[in-house]
C-alpha cells in the first residue's frame, strides 16, 4: 500500500512501486484529465505537478514519490497561476480537440508560477515538450502572454467576445 | 583493415615453429578463488547458473526479447563483415549438445571449436582462458539443463581474409595466451575474487582496455578505456582524474549492481547490457570484492583523456525547467532540440526528472568533447532493465538529421560539461554507419 | 428576430420544409454521396419530423419538446443540442450550436451539447450519404438544416405561448430561452412552454433570420465545449469507465496480413494484476486491472507471428511499384481535352509519402457485450457504421448495438474507420466484464490505416510567353474510396478523391489531360483518409509545378500566377489578400531565407498560403512566418475559422517537414513521437489568417490549411535555395549548401526567428 497525496486528497493505493504515475491517476484513482499520448515522456500530455514542479507522470514510478504533493489538471484552477491560464486558454479559445490541453495548461501554469512575465525564449523552454496534434501553437503563445499581462492578445479575427457567448 | 592484414603477414613469416610454440596450450585446471554468490562445486548446476551469468554469456547469445535463451543468433557488425553468435542451447543439430565436456573447455579456454575450427575473438576465450576446468563445466552443466532450442545458426558475413577460420591461429600465436587464473598469495582474498571475476568471468578489459594495431589487448594499459563498436568504454583504471578513482566505493557498486552512480553516471550501450544480464546478478561480496581490485589497477590517463566538470557552470546556472548560463554564441539548433526532446526528463539543471537515471552532470559522456556515446545514445537510444521500472530513452536516429544530432551533442557537452563539443555532421554520419 | 411566417404575404421568404437544400460540395464529398445501401438522401438530417425520432427522444430522456432530431427541451427550459457531427476539435459542436442558438432564441450559455447515438436516418449528413463526420463538410452540412430546426423549435414555442395568451404570434419575441408578449408584458419560459409545444403539428414552413440580422453567427465566439476541456473534465474515449471494467491493450501482427501463429501466456498470467490473455487470429491482447498491468503482460508474452506474404516488403518496392504506374500504367481519365498543343514541354515527377493520423488520443473503444446488449463506447467519426460492424462480429440485431459516441483527441481521418471497435468488440465478446482497449502509440502509428503514398507526373506545355496552354497529370496512388464506399466510385472507376483540385484548377489553362492509373496496394495493406486526403498530395503537386513553371518562364511566382487567375476571381481575391498581407516584393529577405505561394480550391474554399521560411547552410529548415487569406464564403464562427487555418497549416507543415511511414520486413518502422516526429511550439511559425468577407455558401474548412501547407513550404524553400524538393518529407540533405558546412561543428543561428503575434 502506497499513501500518494493528490489534489490535497491523500489515497492508498496497492499498486507496484514501479508503475507509472499515469496509470495510478487515471485507472486506480479515476482522475481521467491527465491524459496518455506516448508513455515515453515524448508528448507531456501526461504533465502533473511534483510539489508545483511539471513531470511526466507517464515514466514517473509511483514508488519514487514518496510524500511530495501530486497536482493534476482536476486542481490546478485552485492555483493563481493555474486559474490565470485557464482563464487565458478560455479568453483566447486555445483548445482544439482538447487532448493535449490538460498537459500544456500544467506546463504553462508552472512557468507561470516560476516566471511572471515569460519571454518567447521562455515560452519555448518550457512547452516545447508538449505536442498538439490539432496545432493550436500559435494560440498557446498568446494565452500565456495574455495571462501574464492581461493585456488582450490581438489574434486576427478573435477581436472580442460579443454578449451571449458561452461562459 | 589492411594492417590486419600486414600483422598476419609478419606473423605467417615468423614460422611455424613460433607458431606451434605461441600456441601451446595451457592443459592444467586452474582453481578458482572463492565467489560469495556461487555455491560449492558440489551443486553444480546453482554454480553454473551463477557463473554463467557472471560471465555474461547472455549478451551474445540471447537475442533480446526473442525469449530463445542462449540460441545464438545476435548479430555483431565489424569492420570487416558481421558475425552472428552461435547456439549454445544443448540442441545436439544446432546447439552444443554434441560437445564432450573436453570439447568445452577446449572452446572457452583455448577458442577451438568441436571440429578444430577457430572461433572469433569476438568470443571472450581470450578471458574465459583464465576459468578452472569445474568452473568451466559448471556452466556446461547449467546450459546442458535449460531447454534445447533448434535454432539453426547464423552463416556469418565476413570478407577475405577475415572468413578464413584457420588464420586466427596466427592470431592467437601473437596475441593470446592459454593460461588458468593464479591467485596471488600477496593479496588478500577478496582482491583474488575481485579479480577472478573482472578478468575471467566478466571479462571487463575486452571493452575497456585498448587495443592494439592488430586488435590485441595492450595489456600493459589495462582499463584504460578503448572504443568499440561505435561506443566509448570508459577508462575504469584507479585514475582520480580520467578513471573511477575519485569514485566511492558506493558509487562503483551502485553502478555496477545498478547501471547508475549519482553524479556518475548510467550505463548505456553494451554496459548496460553488461549490468542487465549480467553485473546486478553479482553477489554483494563479489561486487565489492571487484570494485576491490578495479581500485588496484594502475592509474593511466588513457587515449583522449576525459576531464570532468561536474560543476558546469551553465547547468548550474539553471534550474530544473528551465536554462540559464549558456553563452551566447552556445548553439541556437541544439538548444530548440533540448528544449523539445529531452529537457522534460534530463531538465535543464542535468538533475534528470523522474527517475535519476536521467541525471546528466558529472557524467563522462557529456565531458566527452568528442560526445562519442552522447551520438549513439541519441541515435539509438538506450534501453536498461535493472531492478525497479525500466529505464530507456527513445531513440531519436531516425527522425533528426545529422546536424540535429550534432547540433544537440555539442549543445548537451556546453551546457552539462561546460566545454566545446566537437562533434560535426559527418561524425554522426559515419557513427550511423557504424552501428 | 423576424416574426414567424404565418400568412401568404410572406411565404416567398420562408422556408419550406419539404424543400431539399442543394449545398456545394468538393469531390471527395461528391463521391460519398453514393456510398448506397444506407437509405435515400432524403432521410437524412431533416428539421422535420422523422420516422425514427420518436424512438430517439424516448431513448434521450423523453423530453416533453422534442420537434426534432436534434433539440430535446424539458420542463426546466434546458435546452439540449443533439449534434449530428462528431466533435474532434474542429469546433463543429460551437458552429452547431450557433446556427441552433441564432434561430431559436437562447444564449449559447443555455445549451448543452450531446452526442448523437447511432442512426444514418436521423444524424446523416446529405453530402456524406451517412453519419459521418469528415470531407470538411460539417458546416456545410448542417448550416440550413441547424438553423430550420431552431427555427421550427421557436416557430411551435411561440405558438403555444400566443395560444396561451391568446395574441398573434407575430407579435412574440423571444429573448435567451423566453417568449414575450411586449404589448402586454407576458412573458413565458421555454420549459413552461415545452408540454403545450411538443403538443402542436409541424409548421409547413419557417422563416428563417436574414443574415444582416444575425447575432452570433460570422462573430468569434468562444467554444461552447472549452470550459471542460481546460479542467480535465472532458470525457474523451480513454476516459470511459464503467463498473467492472476491465483495462486491455494489444498486439497485432506486425506485418500486414500476418497472423498469430502461437502465444506463450505463463510469465504474463503470472504478473500481478494480469487478468487475462486474449486472442484473435490476428493480434492478442492482455487485460489487466490497470492499463499498467496489461501493458507489462504484453511485454511479457512470448509471441510467434506468421508472417505472412507480406513478409519481406519494403517501400522502396512499393515505390517502384508505383512509379512504374505512374509512368507506364493505364489511366483513367479524369479530363481530357484533345490533343497535346506544340510549344515547349516541361515534366517533373514527384513523390508523397504515407502518413500516420497520430491522432494524440491513441485509439481506444470500451465494449461490454451480453447475451442481447453490445455497448460501445468510443469517438468514432463514423457511429452508424461503428455500430454495424459490432452487430456484424456479436451476431445481434443492430438495433441491440449502442454506440455512446465520445469527445475525439482528434480525428484527422483516423476515426473513420472502424477496425479498432471491430478489434475490440472481437475481443470484448469472449469476456463477460465490461472491456476498455487502449493501443498503445506504438500500436497505434504501427496500425495506422495510413494516407496512402502517392507517385505523380505532371507536365505543361508553355506557349513562347511562358504561359501553359495545356497541362497533363498522371498520379497513381491506391484507393481509399474503392474501400470505403465502392459505390461511390465514378465512371470507369475513377476515384474523385484522386484528381481532386487537379481536374478543376483555378487557372486559365485552356487545355489538360487528367489521369488516375490505380495502384493498389498489397493486400493487408490498408490506406485511409487522411486530414486534406486528396488535395493535400495534389496541391503539394500542381503548385510545386506551377512555381515550376513561373521559375522556367522566369517571372516572379505571384505575377505568374495572377496572370492566370483573371477567370477566378475568387482565386485571385485570396491569392492578392495573402500577398498584400505578408508584403510580397517589399523589403527583400535575407540570404537563404524565402517565401513560396501556395493556391488552391480545396473543400469549397478557396486559400492561399505564403510561408516564409529559412534554410541554414547545413540544410535545416526554420519556418518564420505563414500568412493565410481564406474565403470559405458566410462565416458561421471566425474565430474557429481562424483557428482551423492555424491548426491545419501547422499539421500540414508538420507532415511536409518530417513525416513518412516506412515499411520494412513487411512492417510500419516508425512507432512513437520520438521517430514520427511533430512540430512543437519552438518550431512552428506565427501563422496569421485573413479572410474574405463575403456570403457565399459555406465552404469547408477542417482540412483547407492542411491541404495548403506542404506546397507553400516547398516553394519558399526553392525560394531559399534554388533546391526544388520533388519528394516529401523535405529532405535535409538535399539543401546543403556546401558539403564543408558538415564538416563544421558550428551550427549557424537562425536569421531573425519567427515572427511574432
Ligand atoms: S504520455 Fe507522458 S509525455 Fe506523452
Ligand atoms: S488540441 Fe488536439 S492535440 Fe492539442
Amino acid at each position: 500500500m502506497l499513501s500518494l497525496s493528490v489534489n490535497g486528497q491523500s489515497h492508498s493505493v496497492d499498486v507496484p512501486d514501479d508503475m507509472p504515475l499515469l496509470w495510478v491517476l487515471r485507472d486506480v484513482i479515476g482522475l481521467t484529465g491527465t491524459k496518455f499520448g506516448c508513455g515515453i515522456a515524448q508528448c507531456g500530455a501526461c504533465t502533473v505537478h511534483l510539489d508545483g514542479q511539471p513531470v511526466r507522470s507517464c515514466v514517473l514510478p509511483v514508488g519514487a514519490i514518496g510524500n511530495r504533493a501530486v497536482t493534476t489538471i482536476e486542481a490546478i484552477g485552485n492555483t493563481p497561476s493555474g486559474q490565470k491560464i485557464q482563464q487565458a486558454w478560455l479568453d483566447v479559445d486555445v483548445v482544439q480537440c482538447g487532448y493535449c490541453q490538460s498537459g500544456q495548461i500544467m506546463s504553462a501554469a508552472a512557468l507561470l508560477q516560476r516566471t511572471p512575465n515569460p519571454s518567447d525564449a521562455d515560452i519555448d523552454a518550457a512547452m516545447s515538450g508538449n505536442i498538439c496534434r490539432c496545432g493550436t501553437y500559435v494560440r498557446i503563445r498568446a494565452a500565456i502572454k495574455q495571462a501574464a499581462t492581461g493585456k488582450q492578445e490581438i489574434l486576427q479575427t478573435l477581436v472580442s467576445a460579443p454578449e451571449g457567448t458561452a461562459p | 583493415m589492411k594492417r590486419l592484414l600486414v600483422i598476419v603477414i609478419i606473423v605467417v613469416l615468423l614460422g611455424v615453429g613460433a607458431y606451434v610454440y605461441l600456441n601451446r596450450a595451457d592443459t592444467s585446471d586452474g582453481t578458482a578463488p572463492a565467489l560469495a554468490g556461487a555455491p560449492a562445486s558440489a551443486e553444480v548446476l546453482a554454480r553454473g547458473e551463477y557463473l554463467t551469468k557472471a560471465a555474461d554469456c547472455t549478451a551474445c547469445h540471447t537475442v533480446p526479447g526473442s525469449h530463445k535463451p542462449f540460441a545464438g543468433g545476435v548479430a555483431f557488425k565489424l569492420p570487416f563483415g558481421t558475425i552472428y553468435s552461435s547456439n549454445i542451447t544443448a540442441d545436439e543439430a544446432n546447439g552444443i549438445g554434441s560437445w564432450s565436456d573436453d570439447d568445452f573447455v577446449r572452446a572457452l579456454r583455448q577458442g577451438v571449436r568441436k571440429d578444430g575450427q577457430h572461433l572469433y575473438p569476438a568470443f571472450p576465450y581470450t578471458s574465459y582462458t583464465q576459468l578452472s576446468r569445474s568452473d568451466a563445466l559448471a556452466i556446461k552443466a547449467y546450459l546442458f539443463s535449460l531447454p534445447k532450442i533448434s535454432q539453426p545458426n547464423k552463416t556469418n558475413d565476413l570478407s577475405f581474409p577475415y572468413n578464413q577460420r584457420w588464420a586466427m591461429g596466427f592470431w592467437n600465436a601473437a596475441f593470446f595466451k592459454s593460461e588458468r587464473f593464479q591467485p596471488d598469495p600477496a593479496q588478500s582474498p577478496q582482491w583474488n575474487s575481485g579479480k577472478y571475476v573482472a578478468i575471467a568471468l566478466e571479462h571487463c578489459g575486452e571493452c575497456h582496455t585498448p587495443r592494439n594495431l592488430g586488435f590485441g589487448l595492450e595489456h600493459g594499459n589495462a582499463l584504460a578505456g578503448e572504443e568499440l563498436q561505435g561506443w566509448r568504454a570508459y577508462n575504469i583504471t584507479s585514475d582520480k582524474v580520467h578513471g573511477i578513482g575519485a569514485w566511492s566505493d558506493s558509487d562503483l557498486i551502485s553502478y555496477l549492481a545498478t547501471g547508475h552512480a549519482d553524479g556518475r553516471g548510467t550505463a548505456a550501450g553494451p554496459m548496460a547490457e553488461a549490468v542487465e544480464n549480467s553485473l546486478r546478478f553479482l553477489n554483494p561480496s563479489d561486487t565489492a570484492a571487484l570494485v576491490t581490485y578495479l581500485r588496484s589497477v594502475p592509474a593511466r590517463a588513457g587515449k583522449d583523456p576525459i576531464t570532468i566538470d561536474a560543476q558546469a557552470a551553465p547547468a548550474l546556472a539553471s534550474n530544473n525547467a528551465a536554462p540559464g548560463g549558456d553563452s551566447v554564441d552556445t548553439n541556437h539548433a541544439g538548444l530548440k532540440l533540448f528544449e523539445g526532446a529531452c529537457a522534460s526528463c534530463h531538465q535543464w539543471n542535468g538533475k534528470g526528472q523522474q527517475t535519476p537515471y536521467a541525471s546528466l552532470l558529472g557524467t563522462r559522456g557529456v565531458n566527452d568533447v568528442r560526445g562519442t556515446n552522447v551520438t549513439q545514445i541519441l541515435l539509438h537510444g538506450s534501453n536498461l532493465h535493472a531492478e525497479g521500472p525500466s529505464i530507456f530513452m527513445p531513440e531519436f536516429g531516425d527522425a533528426y538529421s545529422n546536424t540535429e544530432i550534432a547540433a544537440l551533442a555539442n549543445y548537451v557537452i556546453a551546457h552539462f560539461g561546460n566545454k566545446q563539443g566537437t562533434v560535426t555532421p559527418d561524425d554522426v554520419a559515419a557513427r550511423r554507419k557504424q552501428f | 428576430m423576424k416574426p414567424v411566417t404565418e400568412g401568404p404575404q410572406n411565404t416567398q421568404e420562408g422556408v419550406d420544409l419539404g424543400r431539399r437544400h442543394a449545398l456545394q460540395a468538393g469531390g471527395l464529398a461528391i463521391a460519398f454521396l453514393w456510398l448506397g445501401g444506407v437509405g435515400p438522401v432524403s432521410a437524412m438530417i431533416n428539421a422535420r419530423r422523422q420516422p425514427g425520432d420518436a424512438a430517439a427522444a424516448l431513448a434521450d430522456g423523453n423530453p416533453p419538446f422534442a420537434p426534432n432530431a436534434f433539440i430535446r427541451i424539458d420542463t426546466t427550459g434546458k435546452v439540449r443540442l443533439v449534434m449530428p457531427s462528431a466533435e474532434m476539435g474542429q469546433s463543429i459542436y460551437t458552429g452547431c450550436s450557433m446556427l441552433l442558438s441564432e434561430e431559436l432564441g437562447v444564449g449559447l450559455d443555455q445549451i448543452t451539447v450531446e452526442h448523437s447515438p447511432a442512426s444514418d436516418e436521423l444524424y446523416g449528413i446529405p453530402l456524406l450519404g451517412g453519419q459521418i463526420t469528415g470531407g470538411s463538410t460539417s458546416t456545410r452540412g448542417t448550416w440550413q438544416v441547424l438553423r430550420e430546426a431552431g427555427a421550427v423549435a421557436r416557430t411551435m414555442l411561440v405558438s403555444a405561448a400566443a395560444t396561451r395568451w391568446q395574441v398573434d404570434p407575430a407579435s412574440c419575441t423571444v429573448e435567451r430561452g423566453v417568449v414575450h408578449h411586449a404589448a402586454s408584458g407576458r412573458s413565458l419560459g421555454f420549459g413552461e412552454l415545452a408540454v403545450a409545444a411538443g403538443k402542436l403539428p409541424m409548421p409547413d414552413k419557417v422563416q428563417l433570420t436574414d443574415p444582416k440580422d444575425f447575432k452570433l453567427i460570422g462573430k468569434p465566439m468562444r467554444r461552447v465545449d472549452a470550459p471542460d476541456k481546460i479542467n480535465g473534465t472532458t470525457q474523451f474515449g480513454i476516459d470511459v469507465r464503467m463498473p467492472g471494467m476491465k483495462i486491455a491493450t494489444v498486439m497485432a501482427c506486425p506485418t500486414f496480413g500476418g497472423k498469430l501463429a502461437a502465444v506463450d501466456d505463463k510469465a504474463a498470467r503470472a504478473l500481478p494484476g494480469v487478468v487475462d490473455v486474449l486472442r484473435l487470429d490476428n493480434a492478442v491482447a492482455v487485460v489487466g486491472e490497470h492499463f499498467w498491468a496489461a501493458k507489462q503482460g504484453l511485454q511479457a508474452l512470448n509471441i510467434s507471428w506468421d508472417r505472412g506474404e507480406n513478409a519481406t516488403l519494403t517501400t522502396p518496392q512499393l515505390r517502384a511499384g508505383l512509379a512504374e504506374s505512374a509512368r507506364h500504367g493505364k489511366g483513367i481519365a479524369a479530363r481530357d481535352d484533345g490533343d497535346q498543343p506544340q510549344g515547349t514541354l516541361v515534366q517533373s515527377e514527384y513523390q508523397s509519402p504515407m502518413l500516420a493520423h497520430a491522432t494524440m488520443e491513441p485509439l481506444n473503444a470500451t465494449v461490454h457485450v451480453t447475451a442481447d446488449q453490445c455497448d460501445v463506447w468510443t469517438g468514432t467519426q463514423v457511429p452508424a457504421r461503428a455500430a454495424n460492424e459490432a452487430a456484424r462480429i456479436t451476431g445481434l440485431p443492430v438495433d441491440k448495438v449502442v454506440v455512446h459516441n465520445q469527445y475525439l483527441g482528434g480525428g484527422f481521418g483516423r476515426r473513420l474507420e472502424t477496425d479498432w471497435v471491430e478489434q475490440a468488440v472481437a475481443f470484448a465478446k469472449q469476456v463477460p466484464y465490461p472491456l476498455k482497449v487502449v493501443w498503445t502509440r506504438e500500436e497505434d502509428i504501427r496500425h495506422d490505416r495510413m494516407r496512402p503514398m502517392y507517385h505523380d507526373l505532371v507536365s505543361a506545355v508553355l506557349d513562347a510567353d511562358g504561359k501553359p496552354i495545356w497541362y497533363g497529370y498522371r498520379t497513381s496512388g491506391s484507393s481509399v474510396l474503392a474501400r470505403f464506399a465502392p459505390g461511390a466510385m465514378g465512371k470507369d472507376g475513377m476515384d474523385s478523391d484522386a484528381v481532386e483540385c487537379v481536374a478543376e484548377i483555378p487557372y486559365d489553362i485552356p487545355k489538360g489531360k487528367v489521369e488516375w492509373i490505380r495502384h493498389d496496394m498489397p493486400t493487408g495493406l490498408v490506406t485511409g483518409w487522411w486530414r486534406g486526403v486528396g488535395p493535400t498530395h495534389n496541391l503539394f503537386v500542381f503548385e510545386s509545378f506551377m512555381d515550376e513553371l513561373a521559375h522556367h518562364a522566369g517571372k516572379d511566382p505571384l505575377d505568374y500566377r495572377r496572370a492566370l487567375l483573371q477567370k477566378s476571381p475568387r482565386a485571385l481575391g485570396v491569392l492578392n489578400l495573402a500577398a498584400e498581407k505578408i508584403g510580397w516584393g517589399g523589403q527583400p529577405l535575407p540570404a537563404r531565407v524565402g517565401r513560396g505561394i501556395a493556391l488552391g480550391e480545396p473543400f469549397g474554399s478557396h486559400v492561399c498560403a505564403i510561408v516564409e521560411a529559412e534554410v541554414t547552410p547545413q540544410g535545416e529548415v526554420r519556418l518564420r512566418r505563414a500568412v493565410v487569406a481564406i474565403d470559405c464564403g458566410v462565416a458561421v464562427n471566425t474565430s474557429s475559422i481562424e483557428a482551423q487555418i492555424q491548426g491545419g497549416i501547422i499539421f500540414g507543415l508538420s507532415a511536409a517537414m518530417y513525416s513518412g511511414l516506412t515499411v520494412k520486413e513487411g512492417a510500419i518502422e516508425q512507432g512513437n513521437f520520438n521517430d514520427y516526429r511533430n512540430l512543437r511550439i519552438n518550431e512552428a511559425p506565427m501563422v496569421e489568417v485573413h479572410r474574405v468577407i463575403n456570403a457565399e455558401p459555406p465552404g469547408g474548412l477542417g482540412e483547407v490549411g492542411t491541404a495548403i501547407a506542404a506546397p507553400a513550404l516547398a516553394n519558399a524553400i526553392f525560394a531559399a535555395t534554388g533546391v526544388r524538393l520533388y519528394k516529401l518529407p523535405v529532405d535535409r540533405g538535399l539543401l546543403v549548401q556546401s558539403p564543408d558546412a558538415l564538416k563544421s561543428v558550428t551550427v549557424e543561428r537562425a536569421n531573425e526567428g519567427r515572427a511574432m503575434a
